[in-house]
């Protein structure tokens, strides 16, 4: 008896806004199964994973800028993903921005060249990401290849770039030939937002983005031909938008905000160049991108939700001397859980009638 | 006799209570100890030493230490959040074992003056902030040695992390090692751009061995290297741990990173007060440097590697006594000579007769 999922043509609101709930219940069952086999009480678990950050001011700021970076470069792919363009490469268009960015910070260091260095900073940042961002662009409208072939290749580009920057022309003389730049004047660091913690500027930029991004996305020509393009390329050539434009726009856009959520980071929780300045944003912003959606206040959410799993998976190897696996487990769950809820509200399982009684 | 009962019940919840009260003094005299770790603790390399040297402490102080770890803590912007948690949850001395949490473990030190703060590899300090690290390039001689008798191609392979002076520093003390018994051999060297990447581990051993290395070293945590060379048939060193199950017919030797010393030292001078902030560049004769025992390879090669053990140990020979020539014949270290802790801790040239050039240089 063969089984055929079919896609369900009108699926209400209420469904919909159900499936990620679902979801998060799955993986609270498969949670609390886990803790109980390893030996732990759940419900105290779950507190110190999933309660515990959100009841202390510091563990709330470190929640926000954990999320700020994912929410910024998810709102971009947001963008391409709309548009069925794929862009797998944010990572890269993160380290082009920093890097970009980076190098104004480096030239005036020592300078005391004003405050202007910072807003500069994070303009060059952008345009330095949107430029990283518009190469795959290039390359599918000219010659027809993969974007999500040569946006992935071209973050290892970026990285090792930075790489050869840090250990070669970027490093710091007085540093013992240890691979990092100097560490950033004052007015090259974003300023942060409270007395204690580490809440920064940036946050207040990727907000802005997730609003205008909304608007954009849902409120505009611009936003409609990005959505036609993606899901009837035909119709939107006929409607008269230009393929080629909507590529480069969104994976500029994409690119640039990327770039953005590269140059904050370094200038503000890290303060100067050095090897490793990402612990994978720019893969993590596409799950928070699915997860939420495609629409910006979705990713938003999404990424909370996301750093909240980091968040808690440190609480509960500090205070239950819970293994990083659990927290890797956990996520994998979350995923998981939210696609299959989601292709249970969609679709609905159907016997194909007669095949199997040859 | 129901007065009598009920206080009766009264004095044992007294009596609960008063213990309930000691315990609780007890626990508060526990000191909280920290470590923050690059891989995870079953990486059988890096990670696994520091967690064995841990577990040493625990051992050692038993109900006067609570000791907590966070793994695969990656270096960058995470990196300073979970010190500071650490540092909330009570920790009163913190060990961040890798050198990019440098600057992570420096701003929470700051913000948190009454916690001792340790970073393993780096050279910023600060009043509660202490470095440590371990000659390991002592090891490295004695690697060069066993490897420059036991490669019937005189070429040796070696996978390496970062170009760091760390890193360098081995590469160099593996060649002086080697040319100390064979002039003419060669080292080839692969950059895995990682500390622990099991799969780009074993890629780079095979590729070694492809290109005619029989003796592959590491300075990567991992014992996938290890792995690979037994398959091939051909010798190898581990690092950081003994590497024996993984190579029972490769493995010459491995340098053994013993931090259980170190470690319980600063622990008890936190108890007592007395922990200052220092920087600790211990090795061979502090016992921080250990050697796998010397298999697979004939006795007079074992009997060369224990002399040269034991002169290093007793001071009699320095891996960078000169003359020390680099990549283009300049003189860098007089005959007589010995080159200057400094000067290890900032290497960045290649000494002649390594045929590669420093990365990034």
């Amino acid at each position: 008896m063969p089984l055929r999922l079919e896609r369900q043509e009108n699926v209400s609101g209420l469904r919909l806004a159900l499936a990620p709930l679902l979801a998060l219940v799955f993986t609270l069952i498969v949670g609390a199964v886990m803790f109980v086999a390893l030996g732990h009480d759940p419900i105290r678990a779950f507190g110190i994973y999933f309660v515990g950050p959100l009841l202390d001011t510091y563990t709330l700021q470190e929640l926000v800028v954990k999320a700020g970076p994912l929410l910024m470069i998810g709102t971009g792919l947001a963008f391409c993903y709309r548009a069925n363009r794929w862009n797998i490469g944010a990572e890269g268009q993160y380290v082009a921005g920093a890097v970009v960015g980076s190098w104004l910070a480096l030239v005036t260091h020592g300078t005391d060249a004003g405050p202007w260095v910072l807003p500069a900073m994070l303009v060059m940042g952008a345009l330095g990401g949107a430029l990283w961002g518009l190469i795959p662009a290039f390359l599918r409208v000219r010659f027809g290849s993969s974007e999500i072939l040569t946006s992935l290749m071209l973050v290892y580009v970026a990285q090792l770039g930075l790489d050869y920057l840090v250990r070669g022309p970027w490093k710091d003389p007085d540093g013992f030939n240890f691979p990092q730049s100097v560490t950033f004047d004052a007015n090259a660091v974003m300023p942060l937002l409270m007395d204690e913690g580490r809440l920064h500027g940036g946050i207040i930029l990727a907000l802005v983005a997730v609003v205008v991004a909304t608007f954009v996305l849902g409120r505009t020509l611009v936003g409609y031909s990005i959505e036609l393009g993606g899901s009837a390329p035909r119709a939107a050539a006929f409607a008269g938008f230009d393929e080629r434009r909507v590529t480069y726009g969104v994976f500029a856009v994409s690119g640039a905000l990327a770039g953005l959520a590269g140059i904050i980071e370094v200038a503000g929780p890290i303060g100067n160049l050095q090897p490793s300045i990402s612990p994978g944003y720019g893969f993590t912003a596409i799950i928070a991108a699915m997860l939420g959606r495609l629409h910006p206040v979705g990713i938003v959410v999404a990424s909370l939700v996301l750093a909240l799993t980091y968040i808690g998976g440190e609480a509960a190897q500090i205070s239950m001397r819970l293994p990083f696996d659990v927290t890797r487990v956990f996520q994998g769950t979350l995923l998981i859980a939210i696609l299959a809820a989601d292709v249970m509200v969609r679709y609905r399982v159907r016997r194909v009638e007669g095949t199997s009684h040859a | 006799m129901r007065k009598i009962l009920s206080m009766a019940v009264a004095i044992a919840a007294g009596l609960g209570l008063a213990g309930a009260a000691a315990t609780g003094a007890l626990a508060a005299e526990k000191l909280k100890v920290a470590w923050v770790y690059i891989g995870p603790v079953g990486d059988f390399g890096w990670t696994y030493q520091h967690d064995q040297g841990r577990k040493a402490v625990e051992k050692e102080f038993g109900d006067k230490v609570e000791t907590t770890y966070v793994e695969n803590v990656p270096e960058g912007p995470d990196a300073e959040r979970v010190i500071e948690q650490l540092a909330r949850a009570g920790n009163k001395l913190i060990f961040t074992t890798s050198f990019g949490y440098m600057e992570p473990t420096l701003k929470v030190a700051k913000r948190n003056p009454k916690v001792f703060f340790e970073h393993a590899t780096g050279y910023k300090r600060d009043k509660n902030v202490s470095t440590y690290n371990s000659k390991f390039h002592e090891g490295r001689y004695i690697l060069g040695q066993i490897a420059a008798k036991t490669s019937k191609t005189g070429t040796i392979g070696y996978i390496a992390s970062f170009p760091i002076p760390e890193v360098i520093s081995g590469i160099n003390a593996l060649m002086l090692g080697a040319q100390s018994v064979n002039p003419d051999i060669k080292v080839k060297i692969v950059w895995a751009n990682s500390w622990f990447d099991p799969a780009k581990e074993a890629d780079a051993a095979k590729a070694l061995i492809d290109q005619g290395a029989d003796v592959i070293s590491q300075h990567t945590d991992s014992p996938a290297a290890m792995q690979a060379a037994e398959q091939r048939g051909v010798k190898a060193f581990g690092q950081a741990s003994d590497m024996i199950n993984f190579g029972p017919h490769a493995q010459l030797t491995s340098i053994v990173d013993n931090w259980a010393p170190y470690y319980i030292e600063r622990v008890k001078e936190v108890m007592d007060g007395t922990w200052k902030s220092t920087d600790t560049w211990s090795g061979m004769k502090d016992g921080e440097v250990v050697m796998a025992p010397y298999t697979n390879m004939p006795d007079d090669v074992k009997a060369m590697a224990q002399a040269t053990e034991a002169k290093i140990k007793s001071g009699e020979l320095n891996p960078f006594k000169g003359p020390i020539y680099d990549q283009t014949g300049k003189l860098v270290v007089k005959e007589g000579e010995v080159l200057p802790d400094k000067g290890i801790l900032s290497m960045n040239w290649y000494v002649k007769g390594i045929d590669d050039k420093v990365p990034g240089k």
